[in-house]
């Protein structure tokens, strides 16, 4: 059952034709065109936004694309399991079955491949490794010069498929082994003109640009993803100056999500807090803003004139937004 | 419209034997909504619009096509440097090969086919008598570059702009038909830096806004704008290389013959998300027409007089009227009989 919603963008309805239990916690689900016309084709490091209808809740969590770039037939993402998360992932894992029908948004790239690298480092922790399963399978097309270094709890069928697939290419540390990416190493021995690309949880992410930006790398050969899963809290209401209406945001959703349920229109992107399509302007606030976005700078959360309701939150008596 | 015998045969150059047949004129952008004209960020989603227009396709092929494409081999053969593309640009090239040809041969099937078996396609372009058979991303199974096979069998000038560092690079194009800019000039320039020599527009805070749109421009979601200058004669190559050439045109221009000699070129321009490159492509595809051509629609008339009487100084000279200006605003006039005009930029009574 497919529920309309407030989002104009445009949407293509999909089939669950395929769910592959990948490890205890990833599922790999693949899905179908309904009309049977080819895919919107996309490039490593795309993801798509999928609409789940989780009873009377729209979900929409964006996910990398998995599977071969070039392919039209199909979609693949992977879902990691997250029982203390807002519940999207749960969603995914415990109610959606093959031969169920989904929308899914046309694919968009805030992490494509920089062409200009003669060499391309690829940095992924855990469930991070989705975007550069993509890349990868691009780049060994391309005849591409690149390594991958994963760092992952433990061994699993992941692995396995890429060992089997990129071989010496591969570097894989095991968390239960205490096995560490040997980063200062790696990001002092590259050949000029390598780019480096990391996507993993926030920690690793931090260490990794932290570690590159002491090495002296530029920050145009850095690229990373970093989505954000929005924030859970205490439930709030925000006025909507424009259209003339409050909106309640539920503990376990977002503003933007609990904005679209109000019938609302509005912009987004990466729903992660990283693209900074959903900018909006406060016009004036009695309490906290709870900045949890990756796109505005200190001045600007500081200046509490703008906010990304993709992953920020508010606590206090009242909040005006020009939406 | 079905055969072959739609396209013209005419020159952009020399005798210009350009011209428009009735129905070219009445689909003609005509740029103005309105009696005046100033800068604005005129952007609206690319979609499929009025039957007949040039907004109808994806990528407007009209009765110029095969003269143009035989324009473009001459500029091309001449001065080589009017198609570059950066190395990292190679994907892109692909990228817009496969989205012009699956365009075209959905939306023009009578001239052209696209027929793919894995990675083996072939591809069928009547008008140019072309029938050829190669492999998709191997670039020694084309006789030019991607980029550059596409663009010689595709009208407009087309930049593509590399996305990275949140600003837009002009690292690849096919430009031939361009109202004096080069190529040659821009080429790795970022968005402010090519934009650097327009008046006015800067300080109105035009291409900050732009280019926070065009930089989200999303896949399966393409925009379009018109742009528009004059030009004196038809003449498809404008270009600063080849000034000595056309520079002087405008001298020629006088009250007998500024109706015929002067043209209006609007850009219809469109914006394109490319998938594996993540590059925006930015096609800017030229429309010319005279101005006694022009007239011939009353509403056109009326306005087209009304602008550029009142167009401020800085934009009369931007837009290629230094010298020529009196004569069009007097030629115009008797055009204008003072009626009021429809809103929109579409001729009436349809």
């Amino acid at each position: 059952m497919i529920t309309k919603s407030a989002d104009k963008t445009p949407k293509i309805e999909v089939e669950v034709t395929h769910i592959q239990q990948v490890s205890d916690i990833i599922k790999r689900f693949t899905f179908t065109p309904v009309d049977g016309a080819p895919l919107p084709v996309f490039g490593g490091g795309a993801h798509i936004v999928v609409e789940m209808s989780d009873g009377d809740i729209i979900r929409r969590n964006p996910y990398s694309l998995v599977s071969k770039p070039g392919t039209t037939d199909n979609y693949q993402i992977s879902v990691r399991r997250d029982d203390v998360g807002r519940g999207g992932s749960l969603y995914m894992h415990n109610t959606l079955k093959v031969g169920d029908h989904l929308l899914v948004s046309h694919p968009v790239n805030l992490f494509h491949i920089d062409r200009r690298a003669r060499k391309h480092l690829l940095i992924a922790g855990g469930i991070g490794i989705t975007p550069f399963l993509a890349m990868m399978a691009e780049l060994e097309d391309e005849v591409a010069n690149f390594e991958l270094h994963l760092s992952a709890r433990t061994d699993g069928a992941f692995l396995d498929e890429l060992r089997g697939l990129y071989g010496s290419k591969g570097s894989f540390y095991r968390d239960d082994h205490n096995e560490v990416i040997p980063l200062n190493d790696l990001l002092t021995g590259q050949p000029l003109g390598t780019h480096l690309y990391v996507c993993g949880p926030n920690g690793m992410l931090e260490w990794v640009l932290r570690t590159a930006e002491d090495a002296g790398w530029p920050s145009q050969n850095v690229h990373y993803e970093r989505f954000l899963a929005p924030a859970t809290g205490l439930p709030y209401e925000v006025n909507l100056a424009t259209s003339g209406i409050t909106v309640r945001v539920g503990g376990h959703q977002s503003m933007l999500e609990a904005i679209e349920a109000a019938g609302v229109d509005a912009p987004y992107l990466c729903r992660g807090g990283a693209c900074g399509q959903c900018e909006t302007r406060v016009v004036s606030y009695d309490g906290e803003l709870l900045h949890n976005d990756h796109f505005l700078t200190e001045e600007e959360h500081a200046s509490g004139t703008k906010i990304m309701p993709c992953v920020s939150r508010f606590q206090g008596r009242e909040l005006v937004l020009e939406r | 419209m079905t055969t072959l015998d739609f396209f013209h045969d005419e020159t952009f150059r020399d005798d210009f034997t350009y011209w428009n047949s009735p129905e070219a004129i009445r689909r003609f952008p005509f740029p103005f909504n309105e009696d005046k004209y100033m800068y604005s960020v005129n952007l609206e989603p690319h979609v499929a619009f009025k039957p007949g227009s040039v907004f109808e396709k994806s990528f407007d092929v009209d009765e110029h096509y095969v003269s143009e494409m035989r324009d473009r081999a001459l500029v091309l053969q001449e001065d080589p440097l009017r198609c570059q593309s950066l190395p990292h640009m190679n994907m892109a090239g692909w990228d817009l090969l496969e989205l012009i040809m699956t365009k075209k041969a959905a939306e023009y099937p009578q001239w052209f086919e696209l027929h793919q078996d894995g990675d083996r396609w072939r591809w069928v372009n009547r008008p140019l008598d072309i029938d050829h058979t190669f492999t998709f991303l191997d670039n020694t199974t084309l006789p030019y570059g991607p980029m550059e096979y596409i663009m010689r069998q595709t009208q407009g000038d087309y930049a593509i702009l590399d996305q990275r560092d949140n600003n837009l690079w002009m690292d690849a194009g096919m430009i031939t038909t361009q109202a004096d800019w080069s190529l040659d000039f821009d080429l790795g320039m970022n968005f402010m830096e090519w934009h650097g020599p327009v008046p006015l527009a800067h300080e109105m805070g035009i291409f900050d806004r732009a280019l926070k749109f065009l930089l989200n421009v999303r896949q399966g979601q393409p925009a379009r704008r018109l742009n528009w200058t004059m030009t004196v004669n038809p003449r498809l190559d404008t270009s600063p290389e080849r000034y000595a050439k056309w520079g002087t045109d405008r001298m020629d221009v006088n009250a007998d013959n500024v109706g015929q000699l002067m043209h209006l070129r609007v850009e219809l321009q469109s914006f394109w998300r490319l998938p594996r490159s993540n590059a925006l492509v930015f096609p800017i595809r030229c429309y010319l027409i005279s101005l006694q051509d022009l007239a011939t629609i009353p509403k056109w008339g009326r306005r087209f007089h009304r602008v550029i009487r009142d167009l401020p100084d800085e934009l009369a000279d931007y837009k290629g009227l230094t010298i020529t200006r009196p004569y069009v605003i007097e030629y115009m006039s008797q055009f204008d009989d003072g009626a009021p005009t429809s809103p929109g930029i579409f001729a009436d009574d349809e």
